[in-house]
């Protein structure tokens, strides 16, 4: 470039562009790169069967949102009264027992394995809170079955909400307002946190073991009166 | 209730649950057998080996 150039039709180059859209790219880009985004090996810990309960939940819950796709599709009359219906309906049902047992399984893993270390404190809280919201997708499914099951439920859970104040906003009895909160704002909250807490996951890493304690041979040991004399 | 009788289910559940009762602790045997279920595959998965585990780096 001569000096005579005129500056302005120097193209911006990729650190300057202005734009949101470049400083999102940018931002990922750096925090997520491609290879540590969808990595081809872990490291040698994760060979461990109880570093497979995240994904095992990642695909129950796969199967939680398909199964009730269809069920929000046909409706309660057909998963009450048709042979697939039922199906379908255990199908939901089956997977969410799988996603919830999955879950704290994956909990307990990584409640004793400390997962929050390493700069995981989000990682850690993300799951804790998608763990929150599952109970609460799980409770207000339970109540929109449209049966004397669900009849039961909300009103057995009515007095304890109402007594911590909650029921003027979180109505039980309301099947409209949790069929709405089962099928729209909670599963959109749980599903947002899953995808926060994998890619933490993958920016921070999976987390190392504990280090096992210092062989007893390496502690310096006090001399026997065997060994003294 | 549409069922395919009680020839097709594998357990029988049209009857009340059972409980277990410990001091104040009341737990339902279905929910005490999950939990007891959940333990022994969290212990398993800590003991068992990891197939393919040298493929791993």
């Amino acid at each position: 470039m001569t000096a005579a150039q005129p500056a302005a039709t120097k193209p911006p180059t990729d650190s300057e562009a202005g734009s949101w859209t470049g400083w999102v790219r940018r931002r990922a880009l750096r925090n997520f790169p491609p290879e540590e985004l969808l990595p081809d090996s872990q490291p040698v810990y994760v060979a461990s069967w109880i570093y497979v309960f995240g994904v095992a939940t990642i695909a129950a819950f796969i199967v939680v949102l398909v199964s009730g796709g269809v069920l929000a599709l046909r409706g309660p009359v057909w998963w009450h009264g048709s042979d697939v219906g039922h199906y379908v309906n255990s199908l939901h049902l089956w997977s969410v027992e799988l996603f919830m047992a999955f879950m704290v399984i994956h909990l307990w893993g990584k409640f004793f394995m400390a997962a929050w270390r390493g700069r995981r404190a989000m990682t850690w809280i993300t799951g804790a809170i998608s763990f929150l919201a599952s109970i609460g997708t799980a409770f207000t499914g339970y109540v929109s079955q449209q049966n004397l099951d669900s009849q039961w439920i909300a009103t057995q859970a009515k007095d304890g909400l109402n007594s911590v104040g909650i029921g003027a906003y979180f109505n039980v009895l309301d099947f409209g307002q949790m069929l709405m909160w089962h099928i729209v704002l909670l599963p959109l909250a749980v599903g947002l946190l899953v995808v926060a807490h994998v890619l933490l996951v993958r920016h921070r890493g999976v987390v190392r073991p504990l280090p096992l304690p210092p062989p007893k041979a390496e502690v310096p040991a006090q001399a026997t009166p065997r060994e003294a004399s | 209730m549409k069922s395919g009788g009680p020839a097709v289910l594998a357990i029988d559940l049209n009857h009340p649950g059972h409980y277990i009762h410990w001091g104040v602790i009341q737990i339902s045997v279905a929910n005490f057998v999950i939990i007891l279920l959940m333990i022994a595959i969290f212990v398993a998965a800590l003991l068992l080996p990891f197939p393919g585990r040298r493929r791993h780096r």
